[in-house]
């Protein structure tokens, strides 16, 4: 009995792994685009990547609902679940880049993951979108062909929020010997805006203070028990996840005045807050889109997706500030796709490196971004062949006990600091990888 | 009827010592080996080799390594992943500062650094023992986070704290396409696993054995402790470094030390008991536990159609999943191996048991 039952469990899984060496054939399919949805719905890190995969997936919806698709192709999807951990999400990468025709674009949603993939992109010929997020020099086309970090990177942010303490404090001069103090995530994620911050603090003589959280970010009292002890100036708060409500806890509970706080626009969500509530009045993190439900897209979405009961999440979701974001970054896929489409061939099934020439060509005037409801959520961005940004700008948002303010003040990242930056950090990595910069006429391609 | 060893005489003690001494058991191996080695490249899927095959195969190399210490040795160790990450960042260092150096002598020179922290965190087994002594591993787990996350020279001053391995190549031959990627694992893993399997069949096996049996009666009769258990450390970490060198250079190539976190030291310990402790063989069985039945149980509702909640279904693999580590535990505490060994007993009687 129990041998059979092993024998049993023994040809099902040979029965699956029998599935996973045929490979997926090419079916004449109908016309169909898929994209592969990297998300994280468990583990430390789901509050914030619950929203963001909800948006992005209602977004699909919502297009295939209303418009049909892209000039008639159906949008398909499939979601896998990484944990935020790279092997889980290198496996799957792995699974969904052949399936279903062939992947569009990949969101992997956490920076480990995607320095892992920004080797495997090139290869596999398929972009990889890291709005806000992933490897700051990516920002140079001319090296990093297939990585789009469209609308900023840690480096940006890092900038504006310098600039605007700088504002707040009345002048760049004020902040000499001031302190800041950087309460960052330990991973690449917490770890990339460092170089920025410290070419900022030789610029303006700040002190730059750096007190690393063990990832997840649960265990924070030796940090802000440092803070208590330096009592900097300024806090930045680089989180994710359950660490930004840890953080502004123990900010609270050290006495640490929240006005002084500034988080990257990863830690300027409502699951960062909402627990705390009052004790985070005061907190101000990066914008990179408004929230709510009255742009013209939410209501869309509210109307052809929840109205529907096709919803992925819970409705009081929509509009919130991270799933707007995940509605973002889709709406930039799907129109790099449609992009792509007017070059190549409307209403046919773009590949992978199709797209990526949409995403390199990508104009999002503000026109467009009215016609599309995107009004007043976003700035207008346009990307090319040496700048895979688009746009640098941010606003700062002030949390008052109940929701998140965006303040109307636009920053742009300094392209004197920036640009030198990203441009030495490109060239290190590609003599690492022994990548050759693009020729002009490859931008053509 | 078919598994049987009679008729197959010993005639020398040369054939009597062989690893696979019946006959069928050297077919089947032999087997085994043209499958993996001519079959399997030509017609797995990328996604195959990619995701599970070459996965399978490093910490198939690491869960060796551990038994070693843990199955052979009998020193409870929860500092693989730390073994594992300083085999991958001292060949990431060997490969980035020294100037066309061969991709192999860095993986070994990296386990090679892991030997030496591996008998350095294995000094303290020399007093303590059992639980205590897996507290004293953890040690070099916390170290050695600490030391990748803050000493930047470890990681040539990455910005980020991640390092990368490209354009891999051995004597001209890029190992680049998941085929030579998996062929290049599995040459590693099969010269590891014999000369492992002829380590613990030889007198400094018999001496390991004898430390885990009793460590006062093994002294008693001429084994020294001291050399005993730190040999064992030292085989142990360097294959573990070297596994874990393969991990980064090959299966990840962008690693941050999260990858070698102390989930991944608890994973190599799960395969090691799971697939069974003191058995080389088991360490495969349990790699594939650990590593393919999460990811088939994850794939699971697809392939039968079923729609599900991408968080139902991480929730049920995890369920699952723990709870099939619970049964075969009950069902079988001394492991897979335990089990493969019973089916073969089984198999010799067959089809007339008494």
């Amino acid at each position: 009995m129990k041998v059979k039952s092993l024998f049993m469990a023994a040809a099902v899984t040979a029965a699956g792994l029998a599935s996973l060496v045929t490979s997926p054939a090419a079916f004449a399919q109908a016309k169909e685009q898929f994209y592969p949805l990297l998300v994280y719905r468990t583990g430390p890190y789901a509050p914030n990547g619950t929203p963001w995969a909800n948006g992005k997936q209602d977004y699909i919806k919502m297009i295939n609902a209303r418009d049909g698709g892209i000039n008639g192709v159906k949008l398909t999807y499939e979601e896998c679940e990484t944990g935020y951990a790279t092997d889980k999400g290198v496996e799957c990468y792995e699974r969904l880049k052949g399936k279903n025709g062939g992947a569009t674009v990949f969101d992997p949603q956490s920076t480990g993951i995607t320095f892992a993939l920004t080797d495997k992109a090139p290869i596999d010929k398929i972009p990889l979108i890291t709005l806000g997020y992933g490897l700051s020099a990516a920002q140079d086309g001319m090296i990093f062909k297939w990585n789009f970090p469209l609308m900023g990177s840690y480096w940006t942010g890092a900038d504006i929020l310098v600039q605007h303490i700088a504002k707040t404090a009345g002048g760049y001069d004020k902040l000499k010997g001031k302190k800041i103090a950087l309460v960052y995530h330990d991973s690449p994620f917490g770890k990339e805006p460092i170089p920025e911050l410290q070419e900022r603090s030789k610029m303006h003589s700040f002190d730059l203070q750096l007190i690393p959280v063990a990832a997840p970010g649960v265990d924070q009292k030796a940090a802000w028990l440092q803070v208590r002890q330096s009592r900097p100036d300024y806090v930045m708060l680089w989180g994710w996840g359950v660490m930004n409500s840890t953080a502004l806890k123990e900010a609270q509970a050290t006495g640490y005045p929240r006005e002084k706080m500034y988080g990257v626009w990863w830690a300027g969500a409502e699951p960062d807050v909402k627990d705390v509530g009052m004790g985070a009045k005061g907190y101000n993190a990066l914008a990179l889109n408004t929230a709510g439900t009255h742009p013209k897209v939410m209501q869309d979405i509210l109307k052809y997706v929840h109205g529907k009961d096709a919803g992925t999440g819970p409705k009081d979701e929509v509009g919130s500030v991270l799933y707007t974001r995940g509605v973002i970054i889709q709406m930039l896929s799907i129109e790099a796709t449609r992009r792509a489409q007017e070059r190549f061939g409307k209403g046919k099934v773009m590949t992978g490196e199709q797209v990526r020439w949409g995403f390199e060509n990508l104009a999002l005037d503000q026109k467009k971004l009215d016609s599309l409801g995107f009004a007043g959520v976003m700035r207008p961005l346009s990307t090319s062949c040496a700048d895979h940004m688009g746009s640098t700008w941010a606003r700062i948002e002030t949390w008052d006990g109940a929701k998140w303010n965006v303040q109307p003040t636009w920053y742009e990242a300094d392209e004197q600091i920036i640009k030198p930056m990203v441009k030495a950090a490109a060239e290190k990595y590609a003599a690492e990888k022994k990548w050759t910069r693009r020729t002009a006429a490859d931008c053509q391609s | 009827m078919l598994y049987r060893e009679n008729g197959q005489f010993k005639t020398s003690y040369r054939a009597d010592q062989q690893i696979f001494p019946i006959l069928q058991d050297r077919i089947a191996i032999a087997l085994v080996l043209v499958l993996a080695f001519v079959v399997v490249p030509f017609v797995a899927s990328e996604y195959l080799m990619r995701a599970i095959l070459i996965p399978f195969l490093i910490l198939s190399l690491a869960a060796i390594g551990l038994n070693i210490l843990v199955g052979y040795c009998g020193q409870i160790s929860l500092g693989t992943g730390a073994f594992m990450a300083v085999g991958a960042y001292a060949a990431y260092n060997f490969q980035v500062r020294i100037d066309g150096m061969p991709l192999i002598a860095s993986l070994l020179l990296g386990g090679v650094c892991a030997t030496v922290v591996g008998v350095v965190f294995g000094i303290p087994s020399l007093r303590i023992k059992g639980l205590y002594l897996a507290v004293a591993t953890l040690a070099a787990q916390f170290f050695v986070d600490w030391a990748f996350l803050r000493i930047s020279w470890l990681t040539n001053d990455s910005s980020s704290g991640s390092v990368s391995a490209a354009g891999l190549q051995v004597l001209g031959l890029q190992i680049q396409s998941p085929a030579s990627k998996y062929l290049f694992c599995l040459v590693f893993v099969t010269v590891f696993a014999l000369l492992a399997k002829n380590l613990v069949r030889g007198a400094i096996g018999r001496e390991w054995m004898a430390m885990r049996d009793m460590d006062v009666a093994a002294a008693v009769i001429g084994i020294r402790p001291v050399y005993a258990k730190l040999t064992a450390f030292a085989v142990s970490s360097f294959i573990v470094g070297v596994a874990g060198a393969l991990w980064g250079f090959v299966h990840l190539s962008t690693w941050e030390p999260a990858a070698f976190n102390l989930n991944r030291s608890f994973d190599l310990l799960f395969m090691v008991i799971i697939g069974g402790l003191g058995s080389i063989m088991g360490s495969f069985f349990g790699a594939a536990f650990i590593v393919v039945l999460p990811i088939v149980l994850d794939n699971m509702p697809y392939w039968f159609g079923i729609p599900i909640d991408t968080a139902l279904a991480a929730h049920l693999t995890s369920m699952i999943f723990g709870a099939l580590i619970v049964f075969f535990l009950v069902v079988e505490p001394h492991g897979l191996a335990r089990l493969w060994s019973i089916g073969k007993e089984k198999l010799r009687l067959w089809p007339f048991p008494h």
